[in-house]
């Protein structure tokens, strides 16, 4: 089976995160992983250990589409375990929308497929933690005209058919698709396996394709601020909260915490 | 903008707040037009036209509800097609998200998410990286979607209600070509209290809940209010992963956030700064919550909780 999962290189939510520049776009000096991409790859190294790995021909492929830093995420991910990376990088991307980024993504993945042997399966976490907009696996699937199976909080493949549980709030549902599909996974799905000594050794023999616009057939004005339907007029830092009244509870606090909310017609 | 186009998902007997804000924005964008998937009752087809919604339209097929996302985008846009919209609003749930992300891509229409208010000449307002930024965006093609969170208007009829004419849209033969199956489907037993995301008021636990969620839940009740949690609080499996509130759970903009046993570090933080009011009790006066919220306690939850349910019942009698 040949899997794609998607890796994003996002500030860490730990830190304050800060938007810069003429296109209101995010700072992205400090990146990491996106954590909720972790759950996609551990998903993709399962099935694919499920299938007898890369000697039976699997592949598990970690893609990232950014800046020059974002190699990073991909160099993570073959430490994790990912057989081999892809980084998508060109100067033209900067400052895609959810749009041109599956435009992108969506000519990647076909240009993977190209030798041959068709991506089976696209694996991504179920949003990325900066935009959070949880559009690019829906956009995606919709340009590649595939199926898609979003929220999975778990995951089976069976011949050709792939299987996933959702939870929403007031249901749980089974949903099933033929190969090829795009899946996204929830946080719920499994238990994300750190990178290990022997991983980091390993990752150092691992290849990264590094891919432009050029490579996967992508004219410049269909991506980037020019090829996005969005544009991000202005944006404010929100002034930060400031702590109201603290009271040290003496045996009366639920009563003063009723008085405050009828103060603010809350009741 | 001409014309706005408001999508109702199986309204059921009676259309929920959240519904109402849509039509009550989508108002401001020029006329408005429903389309519905599942069953409409007269009910609520009065409902809409005393919101002003001057067309309904209904798909062909009715087993869109057995596919996921795929079938209702590929319906909606056939819907934006009929009605000539170039507004389209859909809830900001996660399903709403994607329909709205799979249409963008059939329209090339641009899709503006988690919009908190719309301008007439369809500047969205949005609030970004865990609250801490506002920002308005635009979409730059003829046809603009936006999910629109609930809580963000007050549901307003228009001045003249009208009755609605009702029209049949063609689905395509292909919309669920591509889309995933649904092969079962388990409602979960109803709590009675609101939907997380659309609540009002949210009244959240994390570690100091130590287990017992009983007393939060006995407020909530008092206040009409949803239950939240910590990630702390669902991954020791106190309550279910559903009312986790934040980075990875749900995003919430109450009236009102009590948060109840919770430190507030960043991620939690996070979920709840949008809140206009925020309540914090614990017993750690160093919780870096007490930051930000209006209205802190130190105090241990077990006694000030309990005070405060049973004071608002006694005030509501």
């Amino acid at each position: 089976m040949k899997i794609v999962v998607l890796v994003k290189h996002v500030p860490d939510a730990q830190f304050d995160r800060h938007i810069t520049g003429p296109g209101n776009t995010t700072d992205r000096d400090e990146s990491i992983l996106s954590e909720l991409d972790e759950y996609a790859l551990e998903a993709a190294l399962q099935l694919a250990e499920e299938r007898g790995g890369a000697k039976a021909g699997n592949e598990v492929i970690a893609l990232s589409m950014g800046p020059s830093g974002a190699v990073n995420v991909v160099k993570k991910s073959l430490q994790i375990g990912a057989y081999s990376g892809v980084h998508l990088s060109d100067d033209a991307l900067a400052g895609s929308d959810a749009a041109a980024t599956s435009l992108a993504l969506a000519a990647t993945i076909r240009h993977l497929s190209a030798d041959g042997r068709p991506v089976d399966l696209v694996l991504t976490g179920m949003a990325s933690t900066d935009g959070e907009t949880s559009l690019i696996p829906a956009q995606l699937a919709e340009r590649l005209s595939l199926p898609q199976l979003t929220f999975a909080s778990s995951l089976e493949v069976n011949g050709g058919t792939v299987v996933a549980r959702r939870d929403a709030g007031s249901h749980s549902e089974t949903v099933e698709a033929q190969l090829p599909a795009l899946v996204s996974v929830t946080d719920q799905i499994n238990e994300p396996r750190y990178p290990n000594f022997k991983g980091i050794l390993a990752a150092k023999k691992k290849k990264i394709a590094s891919l432009s616009l050029a490579d996967i057939g992508v004219d410049p004005s269909e991506v980037g601020q020019a090829g996005s339907w969005t544009v991000v007029e202005s944006a404010a830092a929100r002034p930060p909260r400031t702590a109201g009244t603290i009271i040290t509870d003496e045996g009366d606090a639920g009563i003063k915490l009723v008085d405050f909310l009828a103060a603010q017609k809350l009741l | 903008m001409a014309n706005a186009l408001v999508f109702i998902d199986n309204p059921g007997a009676a259309l929920k707040k959240s519904s109402l804000e849509l039509l009550t924005l989508a108002r401001k964008l020029g006329e408005t037009a429903v389309a519905i998937n599942g069953e409409l009752t007269d009910d609520v087809a009065a409902t809409l036209g005393a919101y002003g919604v001057a067309t309904i339209f209904q798909p062909s097929a009715d087993d869109l509800d057995d596919y996921l996302v795929a079938a209702k985008a590929g319906y909606l846009a056939a819907a934006v097609a009929a009605s000539g919209a170039t507004a389209v609003l859909v809830e900001n749930s996660p399903e709403g998200k994607e329909i709205a992300g799979r249409l963008g891509i059939k329209l090339n229409a641009g899709v503006i998410t988690d919009v908190v208010g719309v301008d007439a000449d369809g500047t969205a307002h949005k609030s970004v990286l865990a609250g801490s930024y506002n920002t308005t965006a635009k979409a730059t093609t003829p046809v603009s979607v936006f999910s629109v969170k609930a809580n963000i208007v007050e549901p307003e009829p228009a001045g003249a209600a009208a009755a609605p004419a009702t029209a049949k849209v063609e689905v395509p033969a292909d919309a669920a070509a591509n889309a995933a199956r649904i092969s079962s489907r388990t409602v979960k037993p109803a709590s009675g209290r609101p939907d997380l995301s659309e609540a009002r008021i949210v009244v959240a636990g994390g570690r100091g809940v130590d287990g017992d969620f009983g007393p939060l839940e006995e407020l909530a009740d008092a206040l009409g209010a949803a239950v939240g949690a910590s990630r702390a609080a669902t991954d020791a499996g106190w309550i279910g992963h559903d009312a986790q509130v934040g980075q990875t759970g749900v995003t919430v903009s109450p009236q009102l956030y009590i948060s109840a046993g919770i430190s507030g570090a960043i991620q939690q933080k996070a979920g709840m700064q949008t809140s206009k009011v925020i309540v914090a009790i614990n017993k750690d006066a160093e919780s870096p919550v007490f930051e930000i919220a209006d209205f802190g306690i130190i105090g241990d939850l077990f006694k000030v909780v309990p005070q405060a349910t049973a004071e608002i019942k006694k005030r509501k009698g």
